[in-house]
């Protein structure tokens, strides 16, 4: 995945949604901002440090498009894994499993369990050790409409506590739920700005719409 | 580096398939390879104890491959590659977990093999255990290297034939390496498992171990130093 000169900034303290179609670019673009991608040029700070800095990775939290974790270890024994990882206190493990909802599960091996509940041990290892800056790659996806209303809230609540969200989606309807929006097609951004401003900006009420509207107009 | 050999001791405990094979296929080889030689019992007692410590070399090299390959796969070497925790503390605790395996494995079949199978070790039983343990120790450096070159698990088991096999034939366990030719036995000195079977071999027979054993470990240990070192530098924090 190529991204020429893409230049962006996400605001601290609030949800930054990027969205766009699959294939966009979106996962090249966190993995850069986490530090695992080989980046060919241009510079990423994050916290005023350049992303892949040592001292970053107790401060970003990072969930994988697909779930990372250990499917043959019980959701408490991942969780006691990334806890010991990243030097979290054991008393995290039990308020990350509320925090996704998964107490009634804490006990069973990852395989056995859906696919929803394996995206929250994904999420909820991504949360053990407060990290301020949170990278998460299509959280939502494949996720029933009850349990993804529960995971916005938890991730306006992250927001609230002063945490920094970035979350893909290639779905517009997550779009109403962010703070700021990056909409990004073929590698490029093609607007910064809020579901507010995005409405306003194209006379769509619908951001879906909305989005067609800004493409058409970088198309034109 | 003990989080990491916890989890994975955890993971193969949880497997218990995994962990009763470990233990039962070197004995049941062992016993198979007893009733093959019925009629030879001396070339059994020759050949078996050198056998007994290249075991875990085996196995170990295969079951460390496929782990580290599962590591890569899915997404959780990336999501560790994210966090705070160094290569030596991760390479660390798979040695250490896959130590405490080859340990298991070393003491059943030594305790099969120089007790109910009537083997002699002219410097004790417990000499070949520990230089068992060192040789699953190599078989596991051996394999995380490996892994970095396999992109599915059909690679990676293709792996054990083709990187296991030739050392083993080139040893000296199934034919003295005087008897073969010149340029075969460059070959075998370039192996590690050579100076593997050197050593147990200089073990289980009588006579003083003298300086060569001590070399012989030396390279097996050294061996499996560079090849963790190699193993290191195939774990990238960014990858493509």
């Amino acid at each position: 995945m190529v991204i020429p000169d893409l230049s962006l900034e996400v605001a601290a303290g609030r949800v930054t949604g990027l969205l766009g179609p699959s294939g966009c670019g979106k996962s090249t673009l966190m993995r850069s901002i986490v530090g695992v991608q080989v980046v060919a040029g241009g510079t990423v700070t994050i916290l005023g440090r350049a992303a892949g800095d040592p001292t970053l990775r107790r401060d970003v939290g990072y969930v994988t498009q697909a779930p990372s974790v250990y499917a043959d270890l019980t959701v408490t024994e991942n969780l006691r894994y990334f806890a010991s990882v990243t030097g979290a206190p054991p008393s995290r493990i039990g308020e990350v499993i509320a925090q996704v909802a998964l107490q009634d599960a804490a006990g069973q091996v990852v395989d056995s369990l859906s696919g929803g509940q394996r995206t929250r041990v994904s999420l909820a290892t991504a949360l053990v050790h407060r990290p301020h800056v949170l990278v998460l790659d299509e959280p939502t996806i494949g996720l029933d409409p009850i349990l993804r209303v529960e995971l916005w809230q938890a991730f306006r609540e992250l927001a609230a506590n002063g945490v920094t969200l970035l979350v893909s989606s290639h779905s517009m309807d997550e779009a109403a739920e962010c703070d700021d929006l990056l909409l990004m097609r073929k590698g490029a951004i093609l607007a910064a700005t809020t579901p507010a401003g995005l409405r306003a900006s194209t006379g769509e009420n619908d951001l879906g719409r909305a989005f067609l509207a800004v493409v058409r107009g970088s198309e034109a | 580096m003990i989080a990491t050999a916890r989890r994975v001791l955890w993971q193969i405990r949880r497997d218990r398939r995994t962990v009763a094979l470990l233990v039962g296929v070197p004995v049941g080889l062992l016993v198979l390879l007893r009733y093959v030689f019925a009629s030879q019992p001396s070339t059994f007692k020759h050949v078996a104890p050198p056998m007994c410590g290249l075991f875990p070399f085996t196995l170990m090299f295969l079951v460390t491959s496929i782990a580290m390959l599962r590591e890569r796969t899915s997404g959780t070497l990336e999501r560790l590659m994210s966090l705070p925790l160094s290569k030596p503390a991760l390479l660390g605790g798979y040695a250490l977990a896959f130590g405490v395996l080859a340990a298991l494995q070393a003491v059943v079949v030594c305790t099969v093999g120089f007790t109910l199978l009537g083997l002699d070790a002219a410097h004790g039983a417990w000499l070949v255990g520990v230089l068992a343990i060192g040789n699953a120790l190599l078989g596991m450096s051996l394999g995380l290297f490996a892994s970095a070159f396999a992109r599915t698990e059909f690679q990676a088991v293709q792996f054990m034939p083709a990187i296991v096999f030739p050392q083993l034939l080139l040893c000296g366990l199934f034919a003295p390496r005087g008897a073969m030719s010149g340029p075969l036995q460059a070959v075998a000195r370039a192996f590690p498992l050579t100076y593997a079977f050197d050593a147990l071999s200089r073990a289980t027979h009588p006579g003083r171990l003298g300086g060569s054993f001590v070399l012989d470990t030396a390279v097996v240990v050294g061996a499996t130093l560079v090849a963790l070192g190699l193993g290191a530098a195939t774990l990238r924090r960014r990858t493509p």
